[in-house]
């Protein structure tokens, strides 16, 4: 009999396991099984001994009368956040560019007539095509630079990977972006391997700020045993690719991304 | 998990009622943002308390929490819960208090002589911390190790587990506090236990004992 691993035993008793009924009947018929998750149950009970100060029957009270000093005068509507001062400036830049941009089109020497018009799903579909391959070029590069960074200190000492962290947020964001329209467009592929890079970009901005050379290597380990960094150069050149073709081409139709889906 | 379920009439009562409040809060009335506050407090607090680990820090979360709740309120969708909002801006902001937490604390400390592959090893601390048999039957001693391996969590898994283990959050809204996809919040939440059993295993056995021979936990 296959017995259940430790995630999936953890992932039921936490109530997100994705087979519930399997292992509720594997359990029910394994007593290895059984006394394993008694084992886990017996830490999380433990756990839940640890009381939480009770703040008082008044604690909102007191919060009210701390915050309210505090508060502006009325919360701003979302459209008025699109008016604040900071915001008038970017609006502007913006403005400005648009109209620089339409008196050079105007004065520009024009090229023979191209018949091709674009049609906003392909315009949509050029945009994306460039901002992830921008974004995936980006990754490359980190994954590349942790692959090779070498400890700057002495043997045994701490290494500070601060910076690596910051910029693992900074792609975390995009990355979380571009995984779910990634899933909207049902391109399989890309969205799991964004998925993949987005849990070691985790993995690295939750890192300590210093790590031992030892946890450095098994960073590096990570990055080479899942393979990302294959993964990420190949869905990046099949994206430059896909830019050539999209240049003069119509845009991928679903056929298409449903034939990579399969591979 | 503890999380308190009120019943789903309940739920919805609360939920209709805070949309009123929100509605008449954007309306100019900040007496109806106190409502809000009021009845939101302790569980934010419970949460910050959980995540922070300190009174003084899960406090300040609790009164930043609502501030940005109350700047950012022109945002709030009025389909949503107000109370999961509020809820997942305390946990960012949480684990912003833990981060900068952190940072303190590591500028005050001396450079300690550390061990190749040892140091920053959460299970590593929790056992170099490993009080002798004689402590471990105390019931206070068994709370620092668990106090130790939480501590020991990154900011992350603990938010994961307690967000999941005793607020009882559903994945979708850890990943979104968290930044990233279900799966990894999932495998976070994983993480977390498994450490957090890693760690304690060998003393929750020897407490188990201890409570069969009459003492508590």
């Amino acid at each position: 009999m296959k017995h259940m691993t430790e995630e999936e035993l953890i992932a039921y008793k936490e109530g997100v396991a994705a087979q519930r009924a399997v292992i509720a009947q594997h359990l029910a018929a394994c007593q290895e099984c059984r006394a394993e998750l008694e084992r886990i149950e017996a830490v999380l009970a433990a756990l839940d001994t640890l009381p939480v100060p009770n703040p008082g029957d008044d604690y909102g009270r007191h919060v009210w009368q701390q915050i309210a000093p505090r508060l502006p005068e009325r919360p701003a509507r979302w459209w008025q956040e699109w008016f604040e001062f900071k915001r008038l400036g970017t609006l502007g830049a913006v403005a400005a560019l648009l109209v620089v941009a339409f008196f050079a089109g105007r004065f520009t020497p024009r090229g023979p007539k191209v018949d091709v018009v674009a049609t906003p799903e392909q315009i949509r579909e050029r945009i994306l095509v460039v901002a992830v391959g921008d974004h995936l070029s980006k990754s490359e590069m980190f994954l590349v630079e942790l692959s090779n960074a070498q400890p700057n200190s002495s043997f045994g000492k701490l290494v500070n990977i601060s910076a690596e962290q910051r910029r693992a947020e900074d792609l975390l964001e995009e990355n979380r972006l571009y995984r779910q329209t990634a899933l909207q467009e049902g391109d399989k592929v890309m969205a799991n391997t964004l998925d993949e890079l987005e849990r070691f970009l985790l993995d690295v901005a939750n890192s300590p700020d210093e790590v031992t050379p030892a946890q450095l290597e098994k960073i590096r380990q990570k990055i080479e045993a899942r393979g990302i960094l294959f993964k990420v150069r190949v869905v990046g050149r099949e994206l430059q690719e896909r830019q050539k073709a999209t240049k003069h081409a119509p845009a991928q139709s679903d056929s298409t991304k449903i034939e990579r889906n399969k591979a | 998990m503890i999380r308190m379920q009120p019943s789903v009439e309940n739920t919805r009562t609360i939920a209709d009622s805070d949309a009123v409040a929100v509605e008449r809060t954007l309306a100019g009335d900040r007496d109806a943002f106190r409502v809000l506050v009021e009845r939101h407090s302790h569980n934010v607090f419970r949460l910050a308390y959980r995540m922070t680990r300190n009174r003084p820090d899960a406090e300040e979360v609790v009164q930043e929490a609502f501030l940005r709740a109350y700047q950012k309120l022109g945002k709030f969708e009025a389909r949503a819960n107000f109370g999961t909002w509020v809820y997942r801006i305390a946990a960012n902001y949480a684990i912003d208090r833990m981060r900068q937490r952190n940072k303190e604390e590591a500028r005050k400390m001396e450079p300690a002589v550390h061990e190749e592959g040892a140091e920053n090893d959460p299970v590593a601390l929790v056992h170099d911390a490993a009080p002798t048999p004689e402590r471990l039957t105390q019931n206070t001693e068994l709370r620092k190790q668990m106090e130790i391996a939480l501590a020991a969590l990154s900011h992350s898994e603990r938010t994961a587990f307690v967000m999941r283990h005793w607020e009882g959050c559903a994945i979708e809204e850890i990943a979104a506090v968290l930044k990233s996809s279900s799966g990894a919040a999932k495998n976070t939440v994983f993480r977390a236990v498994q450490k957090l059993r890693l760690a304690l295993q060998p003393f929750v056995g020897r407490g188990t004992q201890a409570r069969a021979m009459g003492t508590d936990l």
